[in-house]
């Protein structure tokens, strides 16, 4: 079985975020990177899993970015996988990194695509479903579980008001979240291991790029909390229906 | 032309966030002068020439007679054929569960530009520019569309549903849903609970409370407003509470009218997920907590004694 997991590079959770070039651009300065959370916790953990039981399975990683992007991906080779693989273009958004890893993928027979449900910087829950659309597989969006079994794949997926277990042929592309597996710490020997696999580094197809990011904006600043002594519980409730017009 | 919405469903009922994306499709329409055009996949309970009153002017019905619990990866292939035969410029889905699943299968057959989770009316000029929230709510960016068709979700309490009168001449659709390969075995329902995405007030709950024999209050206060019951990390790792009433970075986002966070300190993961919302009470004993920054009113003082006499203020309210 060969799995293909998608990273991608966020900011770190704690980051402060700012624009440059007129707001133009997000400001870097400072901020820390990571494995896109979603991808790292659930997507890249559970595929790792899935390897440790069936350690014939191959375990391939990708990430869509520039050469600032290896010290992440080595992060997520230190965590488990067997090669990585650089696509170096500025990721611009999820259709453009749709279409390289699928242009990646079309020849790889990979019977898993992995992905985190979102990315906690541009929060499209995009990639996964375009990838599936480029690729013609089937996609599971916002699974919690994943099994394989004589083949096909068991997957409990969030739907409305509920979970549901479906069964779906190999290939295919699912978006993970919580639910899928338990986030891991990599130890030293990881942390060694990851220096010397393979990270593979491509160049990019060309594709129509449909969206441009105009202009970020920060929102406004809260005016400041009203705080009510904690006696007059009615004050709140008062505010709240008068003021703030909410109940 | 025409700008088709995808109505959202769930056990044959008509979804708020639906109802939400038909009056944003009904004011985008007004701008660009196109028609308003709505479809329904699957057997729906209610009558759907009503949706008219929201500004849809027709309703396509496709596998009217199929029951169904959710929707599938081919209901994709459908939307397409339809958006095809309508010539639609846009195509409008809630960010929701389904829209999630929909929209990026929908957006690459038909080669259009898609921002998701977009908050407000586009401004057009050349093209489309759509406003949405990044970085986990703590900025929004303007995304201009370049392709000539394009597809959006909408976030769930972004905008307010407007009721205009008429009535939807609705068509049974002659386009058949392709079977996917991805088959239903089991589905396991949370029962009679408020949808956490769609509720306008939330009450949530964190460490503060010591523990889950104490989530009696926090019902209560969540019945008495009509609010779907969430919770912080910390407290469904303990599985004091269960893991779909999570929010948060890692848990669910959400955008009510008003959140009530009691016994939460407020740490960045935990207003990641709840930092969109119109209105936020905080209730700590620790005058240093941080939510009470990110807060639009708080007490600082014992749950245990605050939030009764909160409900029971509330319920006062509501006799007089």
């Amino acid at each position: 079985m060969k799995i293909l997991v998608c990273i991608s590079k966020t900011p770190d959770t704690t980051a402060k975020i700012a624009f440059t070039d007129n707001n133009t651009k997000f400001d870097t300065t400072g901020v820390q990177w990571i494995v896109n959370p979603w991808d790292e916790w659930f997507a890249l953990v559970r595929a790792i899993e899935l390897k440790e039981a069936n350690p014939a399975a191959t375990l391939h990683l990708i990430t869509v970015g520039e050469s600032d992007a290896d010290p992440i991906i080595r992060k997520a080779l230190a965590l488990g996988g067997d090669e990585a693989f650089r696509i170096n273009a500025v990721a611009t958004d999820g259709q453009f990194v749709a279409e390289q890893i699928a242009a990646f993928a079309k020849n790889g027979n990979y019977d898993l695509l992995l992905t985190g449900k979102e990315t906690i910087d541009h929060n499209g829950s995009a990639m996964g479903g375009i990838l599936a659309g480029l690729l013609d597989y089937p996609y599971i969006s916002l699974a919690t579980k994943l099994d394989i079994q004589n083949n096909q794949a068991i997957v409990t997926r969030e739907i409305e008001g509920g979970e549901e277990v479906c069964e779906a042929p190999l290939p295919l592309v699912i978006s993970a979240q919580k639910g899928m597996a338990e986030a891991r710490i990599p130890n030293m020997r990881g942390i060694m291991a990851a220096r010397t696999k393979p990270l593979h580094v491509l160049e990019p197809v060309s594709t129509n790029i449909l969206t441009t990011i105009k202009e970020y904006h920060l929102p406004s600043a809260k005016s400041g909390v009203k705080l009510i002594p904690a006696d007059q519980p009615e004050e709140l409730v008062r505010l709240l229906h008068e003021e703030a017009k909410v109940i | 032309m025409s700008i088709l919405v995808y109505i959202d469903s769930a056990d044959g009922k008509i979804k708020k966030s639906a109802l939400e994306v038909i009056t944003y499709g009904a004011d985008l329409a007004k701008i660009k002068n196109e028609k308003l055009v709505g479809v329904v996949i699957g057997s729906c309970s209610e009558d759907l020439s009503q949706l008219g009153n929201y500004g849809l002017q027709e309703v396509y019905w496709i596998n009217k007679g199929e029951t169904r619990v959710s929707a599938q990866d081919t209901d994709a292939n459908a939307l397409c054929e339809l958006a095809e035969q309508l010539q639609a410029t846009t195509l409008l889905f809630s960010h929701s569960l389904n829209g999630k699943l929909l929209a990026p299968l929908t957006s690459t057959r038909l080669k259009a530009g898609l921002v998701t989770g977009v908050i407000e009316l586009p401004t057009i000029a050349q093209g489309i520019t759509v406003k949405k929230s990044v970085f986990s709510g703590k900025a929004y960016a303007s995304i201009e569309i370049k392709s000539s068709r394009c597809v959006l979700t909408i976030n769930p309490n972004s905008t307010s549903i407007k009721e205009i009168g008429g009535s939807a001449i609705v068509t049974e659709s002659n386009i058949q849903v392709p079977a996917s390969k991805i088959k239903s075995k089991s589905v396991q329902k949370t029962a009679g609970e408020l949808s956490l995405t769609e509720a306008t007030t939330v009450v949530s709950a964190g460490r503060g409370l010591k523990g889950p024999e104490n989530w009696g209050m926090v019902e209560e206060l969540a019945t008495t407003l009509h609010a779907a019951l969430a919770c912080s990390r910390p407290v469904a790792d303990a599985h004091w509470r269960p893991h779909h009433e999570h929010v948060g970075q890692t848990g669910i986002a959400i955008a009510p009218n008003l959140y009530i966070a009691i016994g939460i300190s407020g740490a960045i993961q935990h207003l990641a997920g709840v930092n969109r919302s119109k209105v936020i009470v905080v209730i700590n004993k620790d005058p240093e907590a941080p939510f009470f920054k990110a807060a639009d009113y708080g007490i600082v003082g014992d749950a245990f004694e605050v939030v009764p006499k909160i409900t029971a203020a509330i319920k006062n309210l509501k006799v007089n």
